[in-house]
């Protein structure tokens, strides 16, 4: 169960169905910048993950709002309160690197491949029927990256 | 994911995106995405594999180094396995359990259940060093079967957290009983894929059981926000067929 193909039917065309829906970005915006050994970079994860003491996303809201997840965080600290049931969960449960790989991030700075890690990554939750619905809050995140010097960031959905 | 890395990009930052659908990311022409083979829920490929995901994360943050884009490539290596890897220790649960009654109501049933778990999710928590990704809602498993069963009874639970609509504050607590299962299930002898867990839970358990028939009382529910809980996310898309032959074959 690796590529769309492979997915069960329903899950398939739920997939397909939604390509026409997706908008059309009428720029290229491409952001070159220094060498990976002198990047700063951020995790920014659509997993809607979070800590425990923060808010639960799925909760009635927006769905669009962000989690600061702190570059401190302890394993057993962050939890998961996304919206969709369609996506497999056991992994994050046994191992959160999966979803959110902060300590292979940090052994990557730690052997001098990538420049530094971010002093706080971030997490929304995927799965809102119009993604559009982000540019508010991710314009508001580039100002708190950009103060925290960062200069790359890694993307991960679930 | 591809539009955040759009805004992202506008805004000077330089992104890369992993992507696990293809279709989607070539649809969006985000600035750099890395394709990645794996299944929903698993972008870095396969949980307690250290070296393998770092081999993943590092293929993306390289397309950094791109000079033109929007740049999508494909990860090729496969995940090594779809359980949860090796288990590095021989683990038991020290206690003897009694037999699952197969009579009572279906509160009584989770209820017991849920106690029976009650030992695997501690060796679970021993084993994670003490991680658990329960304490969303602040209940105990008991507390949410208590609570989950009320709904399907003629007086609706009282609230257990403000600010909750009833739909959320439902759907936060079924995926917290789903959660303390799969973490309890996940240290039980053999090696558990996703797939076998999922059909466990929701042919096999009477948590299963009350959550589909959580899934049909909020279809009959006169609350709009439940119909999303009866449509959407309650019971995954891939169980659907599973419920369907099960149904055909009683």
């Amino acid at each position: 169960m690796v590529r769309l193909a492979d997915l069960p039917q329903a899950e398939r065309e739920g997939h397909l169905n939604r390509i026409p829906t997706l908008p059309q970005f009428p720029t290229r915006p491409f952001v070159k910048g220094p060498a990976l050994a002198q990047r700063r970079v951020a995790i920014v994860t659509t997993a809607g993950i979070h800590l425990r003491s923060d808010q639960p996303f799925d909760t009635g809201g927006a769905g669009i709002d962000y989690r600061v997840i702190p570059g401190d965080v302890a394993p057993a600290d962050l939890v998961m309160s996304h919206a969709s049931v369609n996506f497999d969960r056991t992994g994050f449960q046994s191992d959160w690197n999966v979803v959110f790989p902060l300590d292979r991030l940090k052994e990557l700075v730690r052997d001098k491949i990538v420049g530094a890690v971010a002093a706080f990554h971030y997490s929304f939750m995927g799965a809102i029927p119009k993604i559009e619905r982000y540019e508010p809050k991710a314009r508001e995140l580039a100002a708190m990256l950009r103060n925290d010097g960062v200069d790359a960031v890694l993307l991960s959905p679930v | 994911m591809s539009a955040l890395g759009h805004y992202l990009e506008q805004e000077g930052i330089a992104t890369v995106s992993i992507s696990l659908i293809r279709e989607h990311s070539a649809a969006l022409s985000p600035p750099r995405a890395l394709w990645v083979p794996f299944m929903l829920g698993r972008p870095m490929g396969v949980p307690n594999d250290p070296a393998f995901q770092t081999r993943v994360v590092l293929a993306a943050l390289e397309l950094l180094d791109r000079d033109a884009g929007p740049v999508l490539e494909d990860f090729t290596e496969d995940a090594p396995y779809e359980d949860l890897g090796d288990v590095p220790e021989a683990l038991n649960c020290p206690v003897s359990f009694p037999r699952m009654r197969s009579d009572g109501s279906l509160g009584e049933r989770l209820a017991d259940e849920i106690a029976q778990l009650q030992a695997w999710h501690e060796v679970a928590r021993k084993h994670n060093h003490g991680r658990t990704t329960l304490g969303v809602t602040g209940l105990s498993p008991l507390q949410l079967g208590v609570y989950l069963t009320a709904w399907l009874s003629d007086t609706l639970p009282a609230p257990y957290r403000e600010g909750l609509v009833p739909a959320g504050a439902l759907k936060l607590a079924a995926d917290e009983l789903k959660t303390f299962y799969y973490e309890a299930k996940a240290v039980q002898p053999g090696r558990h894929s996703p797939a076998q867990v999922l059909e466990w839970f929701w042919l096999d358990t009477a948590a299963g059981e009350a959550f589909v028939a959580l899934r049909d009382m909020a279809a009959n529910s006169a609350d709009p926000g439940m119909k999303g809980i009866a449509t959407l996310s309650l019971v995954p898309r891939a169980v659907m067929p599973l419920l369907a032959a099960r149904q055909a074959g009683s």
